[in-house]
């Protein structure tokens, strides 16, 4: 039983030599990098040392908080801005899974069994989610002027890429037995989407809107500060008039509102799934 | 005949697999009120859509070609894309050290009630704001610059990190942590043989997110002055230069598509 003795005697190791060297070279690479960041970077000196002062000094003059700023009559309070940061959130999300549901399906293998199509659909996912919704959100300013109308869209066009791409997955797990069988009886295309996809998919896409709804309403309080309307513009005034006791009224109402979107949002999940 | 008789024939069973139920027509219904009254209060018509789309083909027309050309803009365009990286670094190197104590202390199974909680608040508090939100307080703590770029995508990634951290630790197998534990190990033993081999994996997995996601912010945070990219992307888009605007975007594009190919390999070569 030479054999065994020869192989229990032989080294074993949990990965192979090309391996652990790729795992060094990332940890130097990783190392590396850091090193670089942190000697290049430009960091002032007296304004590290001063930080906790000012840091100290932001708190006191948020304290105490504008309560009163909250609603006011001329609609430039808190109250009408965080309703429109929420209509904004609402009605980018809806615009944006009427723009995606097409794109889903054309992204999907099994849906489109045709190559360039879901090549296609893919590179406007990509280019959807690689543009971050400020960057969305100027370029609508420039397209539709200052106001709720471009932060809209910026929330639409950014959501269509998470949308599109958890659709379309959603849509290519669908399992193709009923599928088969529908398409076996001579059923056109819509029937199929109707009644093969749409039930297997249902509760994943209710869950993926809503998970967007969510991750829209937070990002719908910063586009104001590039003009997108919403309570970011709120926030933008009273810095630019350095009313931070303004700014923490509206964090605490963002704070608040994002909660209780979390909260909904988990509760309808777990009713749908 | 919607509804689904006790002796339903097949015409009965079509009629019940293609018709919406009452309940499913009036959510419609409401969804298309909703749409209407919100497009209302905000002021949206027709009209101005078909101003933005001629205001969309001319702001199109002056991004291309994009500028690419002059060697004072594209020096530029270079430092702030270099600031930007380093905001990421920095930001995920320390956001990712931190998170583990804090994903630690505020996982349930391991920690008593009193640690979990503080530490849930702290991950409660550093999720709820946008990084640009939180990137204007450190503006005003720390001045302009990269530095408040860097406090506020760490506290970003603390919030993503750390929440699913914790979520992995609460999930994990206690047949291990006991038997270690059985074997007289102390706590750091126990964190360091049963609990991290455990998360490993996933702890990897959101890092690597984080850093991508960390990417992609430090390309904002320049907007409210806190370093990068971003500040020249808002000054080109304040002096009307959308070629350049364009060139900017074309090379964030590219710098996070590459981040993401990179940081793919990383999660392929660990997992």
């Amino acid at each position: 039983m030479s054999t065994t003795v020869e192989s229990l005697e032989r080294e074993w190791s949990r990965f192979t030599p090309a391996q652990r060297v790729g795992r060094y070279f990332t940890y130097l690479i990783i190392a590396a990098a850091v090193v670089w960041a942190l000697r290049t970077v430009e960091i002032i000196p007296e304004f590290l040392a001063d930080a906790p002062e000012q840091m100290l000094d932001l708190f006191q003059r948020m304290w105490p908080v504008d309560w009163s700023h909250y609603y006011q009559t001329d609609g430039m309070g808190v109250h009408h801005a965080l309703v429109e940061t929420m209509h904004i959130a609402t009605l980018g999300t809806i615009l944006a899974v009427i723009m995606a549901v097409p794109v889903g399906l054309m992204a999907a293998r099994n849906v489109t069994p045709f190559g360039p199509a879901n090549f296609l659909a893919k590179l406007i996912l990509a280019a959807s989610r690689s543009v971050n919704s400020l960057v969305w959100a100027l370029l609508f300013v420039a397209v539709f002027g200052p106001g709720p109308l471009a932060g809209t869209f910026a929330i639409a066009f950014r959501s269509i890429g998470f949308v599109g791409k958890l659709l379309g997955e959603a849509l290519e797990e669908a399992k193709s037995g009923t599928i088969e069988a529908l398409q076996a009886t001579g059923a056109p295309w819509l029937s199929v989407l109707k009644i093969g996809y749409w039930p297997q998919v249902r509760p994943a896409f209710w869950s993926i809107a809503v998970f967007r709804w969510d991750i829209n309403v937070r990002e719908s309080a910063v586009l104001g500060l590039v003009g997108a309307g919403g309570i970011g513009m709120v926030i933008d005034t009273s810095l630019n008039t350095f009313r931070w006791d303004r700014v923490a009224m509206a964090l605490i109402a963002i704070l608040i509102v994002v909660l209780a979107a979390e909260i909904l949002v988990t509760f309808v999940r777990k009713r749908i799934l | 005949m919607a509804n689904v008789s006790s002796a339903s024939g097949p015409r009965d069973l079509r009629a019940a697999g293609l018709s919406m139920s009452w309940t499913a027509r009036i959510g419609w219904l409401l969804l298309v009120a909703y749409v209407l009254y919100a497009t209302s209060i905000l002021d949206f018509s027709f009209d101005r859509f078909v101003v933005g789309l001629e205001n969309a083909a001319d702001l199109i027309g002056r991004m291309f070609p994009p500028l690419f050309s002059r060697a004072d803009l594209r020096d530029l365009m270079y430092r702030g894309l270099m600031e930007s990286l380093q905001i990421a670094v920095l930001s995920s190197a320390f956001g990712i050290i931190l998170s583990l104590p804090v994903g630690v202390l505020a996982a349930r199974n391991l920690m008593p009630g009193w640690v979990t909680w503080p530490a849930r608040g702290l991950i409660m508090l550093c999720r709820s704001f946008h990084p640009i939100i939180v990137a204007i307080l450190f503006v005003k703590g720390v001045g302009f610059g990269a530095l408040a770029g860097i406090l506020a995508l760490i506290v970003a990634s603390i919030g993503f990190i750390a929440k699913l951290f914790a979520e992995a630790i609460e999930e994990i197998s206690l047949k291990q942590v006991e038997a270690v534990r059985a074997s007289g190990a102390n706590f750091m033993n126990v964190l360091i043989f049963a609990v991290l081999p455990q998360v490993n994996a996933r702890f990897i997995g959101f890092a690597t997110y984080q850093l991508d996601s960390n990417l992609r912010n430090s390309t904002m945070v320049g907007i409210v002055g806190g370093g990068g990219i971003g500040g020249t992307l808002l000054s080109a888009f304040g002096r009307f230069d959308y070629d350049y605007v364009c060139a900017i975007l074309i090379a964030i594009i590219a710098m996070i598509m590459v981040g993401e190919l990179i940081s793919q390999r990383l999660r392929a070569l660990f997992l």
